[in-house]
């Protein structure tokens, strides 16, 4: 693709993001894991503000259960790898982007060769055991996680530095929180996957460029039915 | 007796007293015990917190404290 035909891409992202930040974030290496509900939507927006290096991650594949929430998600899709959709949209959004992907679930075995070189990781996995053995390997490799969450209409959002507690805080000691919260009986509806999904890009963009308030030690938790949006200090 | 005001997020929010918003409740009651009147399994609580920072069960609660109660949420 001829980048030339595009060199206003970035246009609007001006005077937002200064000439200096936008450089830095064509530079800055994200990995997405978990192409559901959140990641879909996060590769999405971390692609179009110009993130350089996008790695993405999902052994799943789509089923009709997807399509009430996951962007990423079409009818001719059923059964395709979420990891290559994902793939496939960056790619159709920004050719700028370098862009790769994995179809396959993270265990012990491969998480840290996949992050390690990375400048931020974005948490949209699922599963809350995942998301302690995620925490493990970061603050093994001193990489910083942008952790979202969601359940119904309700979400959460902290940023996890290495030497950090993380989820400690947020679902008490390893192996004594349950795998599922309580998404398993509430479901997850559209317009609050986005939702964090979009608070998530940005919490991205403020760890990647140091700037604003990063929620370190803190958990956003914001509840839609009711318009509350809370940020809690955690330590 | 104090007053607090109650907030019951997501799948809580069914163990809200009918009253309203700000609840009565005796000098010195701890979160656990306030946890327990209102029949929530404990749980099922994950996160406490009081005045917008975190806090454990022991917590005892004060006049015009603002308590919120939080489910645990991992979806993704």
């Amino acid at each position: 693709m001829d980048t030339f035909l595009f060199k206003e891409r970035y246009d609007r992202n001006f005077n937002t993001l200064s000439k200096a930040e936008q450089k830095k974030l064509g530079n800055s290496k994200v990995i997405i894991i978990g192409l559901g509900g959140l990641g879909g939507s996060v590769c999405e927006m971390l692609a179009r503000v110009g993130v350089g290096d996008l790695t993405l991650i999902d052994g799943d594949v789509f089923e009709p259960s997807n399509l009430n929430r996951q962007l990423l998600s079409q009818e001719h899709l059923m059964g395709f790898p979420k990891a290559q959709a994902a793939n496939d949209r960056v790619k159709a959004i920004n050719s700028e982007v370098k862009v790769n992907h994995m179809i396959e679930y993270l265990d012990e075995s491969n998480l840290h060769d996949r992050i390690k070189d990375k400048d931020v990781i974005m948490d949209c996995l699922d599963s809350i055991d995942t998301r302690f053995m995620l925490q493990n390997s970061a603050q093994k490799a001193s990489i910083p996680i942008v952790s979202g969450a969601i359940a119904g209409v309700a979400g959460q959002l902290t940023t996890i530095y290495p030497g950090d507690k993380g989820y400690e805080l947020i679902y008490g000691k390893k192996g004594k929180s349950q795998s599922k919260g309580i998404e398993a009986t509430t479901g997850n509806i559209s317009y609050c996957a986005l939702f964090v999904a979009a608070l998530q890009s940005s919490e991205c963009l403020k760890v990647l460029l140091n700037r604003g308030d990063i929620l370190r030690n803190k958990l956003l938790i914001a509840e839609l039915w009711n318009n509350t949006f809370d940020v809690i200090d955690m330590v | 007796m104090i007053k607090i005001d109650l907030q019951l997020f997501a799948t809580l929010s069914k163990y809200k007293p009918e009253s309203n918003e700000c609840l009565e409740i005796s000098e010195e009651t701890t979160v656990e015990k306030l946890i327990l009147d209102l029949g929530i399994p404990l749980e099922i609580v994950k996160l406490i917190f009081v005045n917008g920072k975190r806090q454990k069960t022991d917590y005892r609660l004060k006049n015009n404290d603002r308590l919120g109660l939080f489910p645990p949420v991992g979806g993704g």
